[in-house]
């Protein structure tokens, strides 16, 4: 199980990674560990306004359907369309190539009340 | 919950177990469904099935009482052979579906879903109370049960396999069956060393029969010795060079989808016919058998429903419980079975529709969280079995 320490983490499992007020979001090793075989993703449009704790999209796996939720207030400003071709992406990658979107944060303290790698993994050991 | 006699080896392998019909079984193993539904096509894969029922049926008039109560025909089935048929219900309800196999004359070995176990054996034993000399054993504990199936798994098991005689075993051709002996193959270090022949032989029934679409066998050895069948046909396979490895039953169903086989409490159930199941293949109607009548009279009327299957033209998983609609909107069935099809690179189902809708070609709509998704009935089956030329 891999506990990337560059990003944040929220218990629904989604993490976001800053690059300036942009943060690119995706679910952590331990969620697509949890699902399995991830074989659809579905994403919102560029644009939609999503607030923190929103669900914007889903993610399907073999075994259900699970909403991915929004660890940060602000607009999507990316989607990653590759999933479209190929959703397994989040099971090889999930801090990598397997991102869902990108927002530009409208609070970006926000992303200072998320959990740090060591207390994710922390809060996933003890579930 | 139950726990089958592979439960330990399914942990060492990794696997995530989950609760099915009553039993912790393995989901998946590390490799993923996919890959494991992938790997059955391609090579060879190895199920635990021990979840399931199994019983033993004999003593005189054992063949006529079956031959009452299910929908095949077993009189003109030779000994050595097995057979699908359907249980009903007097009023033509689905109580199961399984698979009957021809031990002898008079004694019958059958397998059933394990969510079906105690009501068939309660079924089973209502009626043979009225007839005296019928014997039913349920061996669900005595034997286990894996199915070894994929284009390479014949291959592998006749290395490995002797017929009673001690000579090389030669498989039976489709649902047949045989009484073998599996072990490390003659020669072997484990045979010259001193173990004696029954320690590294084990007795088991295999039936060229399964739930996959491959060729392959269901294998039945004493409950004890699954463990090491399991094992010498993993490791046999690894030393030969034939890509084998352990499949869940994530993988069991996908499998099982893209042939067209049906699956207990999804496209079967007390409230459906063999006519709305499109089953009326697996019924003799030249002979009685309990719930004819109704199943008759339903053919004569025509069913409010039938059985469709579907691929998405939309990108969308569609899922078991899922509405289906017309292009007004208008709910016109329900989804039974929906995944991610690997063979066909899909996502499909089958579903409960208007008759009129169960016909290759029509749209249908599968409302997937509140929107409707555009899905085009197809025939089935959408992959055929390798073994039906």
């Amino acid at each position: 199980m891999t506990y990337d320490p560059d990003v944040k983490y929220q218990k629904s499992h989604e993490w976001a990674r800053k690059d300036g007020s942009l943060f690119t979001v995706g679910i952590s090793d331990y969620a697509q560990d949890s699902l399995g075989d991830v074989v659809f993703v579905e994403l919102p449009e560029k644009g939609k306004v999503v607030q923190k704790g929103e669900a914007f999209g889903v993610v399907e796996s073999v075994k259900a359907a699970s909403d991915v939720y929004a660890p940060l207030s602000g607009t999507i400003v990316e989607v990653n369309t590759k999933l479209k071709e190929d959703p397994a992406l989040v099971n090889k990658e999930p801090f990598g190539a397997g991102w869902f979107v990108k927002i530009q944060a409208s609070n970006p303290t926000e992303y200072d009340q998320l959990l740090s790698a060591t207390e994710y993994e922390a809060f996933v050991k003890g579930l | 919950m139950k726990r089958t006699v592979l439960y330990d080896t399914h942990l060492s392998l990794g696997a995530k177990m989950a609760p099915f019909a009553g039993w912790e079984m393995p989901i998946q193993y590390p490799a993923g469904p996919i890959e494991e539904h992938r790997l059955v096509r391609r090579s060879a894969g190895l199920f635990d099935t021990s979840h399931m029922g199994r019983f033993r049926v004999y003593g005189p008039g054992a063949t006529q009482f079956l031959d009452k109560l299910l929908t095949a025909r077993l009189s003109d089935l030779f000994v050595g052979f097995s057979r699908y048929s359907l249980l009903l219900r007097e009023d033509g309800g689905i109580l199961d579906d399984l698979f009957v196999y021809r031990l002898g004359e008079e004694e019958w070995f059958i397998v059933v879903n394990a969510s079906n176990t105690e009501k068939n054996f309660a079924w089973f034993q209502q009626w043979a109370s009225k007839e005296g000399t019928i014997q039913i054993e349920d061996l669900s504990f005595r034997f286990g049960m894996v199915a070894f199936q994929g284009p390479r798994a014949l291959e592998l098991l006749t290395q490995i396999t002797e017929n009673e005689k001690g000579e090389r075993w030669t498989p039976p051709e489709r649902f047949g069956w045989s009484w073998v002996r599996i072990g490390k193959p003659k020669g072997s270090l484990a045979d010259r060393a001193n173990h004696s022949d029954a320690s590294t032989k084990v007795r088991c029934l295999v039936g060229r029969t399964g739930y996959t679409g491959e060729d392959g066998v269901e294998i039945f050895p004493p409950w004890d010795r699954t463990p090491f069948v399991w094992e010498t046909i993993l490791s046999s396979a690894s030393k030969m060079g034939i890509e084998a490895g352990p499949a869940g039953l994530a993988a069991r169903d996908s499998l099982r989808f893209e042939p067209g086989f049906a699956l207990y409490g999804h496209e079967l159930s007390e409230d459906i016919t063999p006519v709305e199941a499109s089953l009326l293949w697996a019924c003799d109607f030249e002979k009685p058998f309990v719930g004819r009548e109704a199943v008759s009279n339903r053919k004569e009327q025509g069913p409010k429903e039938k059985l469709a299957t579907f691929v998405m033209e939309e990108p969308a998983v569609p899922r078991a419980g899922y509405p289906v609609t017309d292009e007004a909107g208008t709910t016109v069935g329900r989804v039974v079975t929906g995944l991610y099809a690997p063979t066909i690179d899909a996502f499909a189902g089958n579903a409960f529709v208007l008759p009129d809708l169960a016909i290759s070609g029509k749209t249908l709509y599968i409302v997937i969280r509140g929107a409707r998704k555009k899905a085009r009935v197809v025939k089935r089956p959408l992959y055929k079995p390798a073994y039906r030329a």
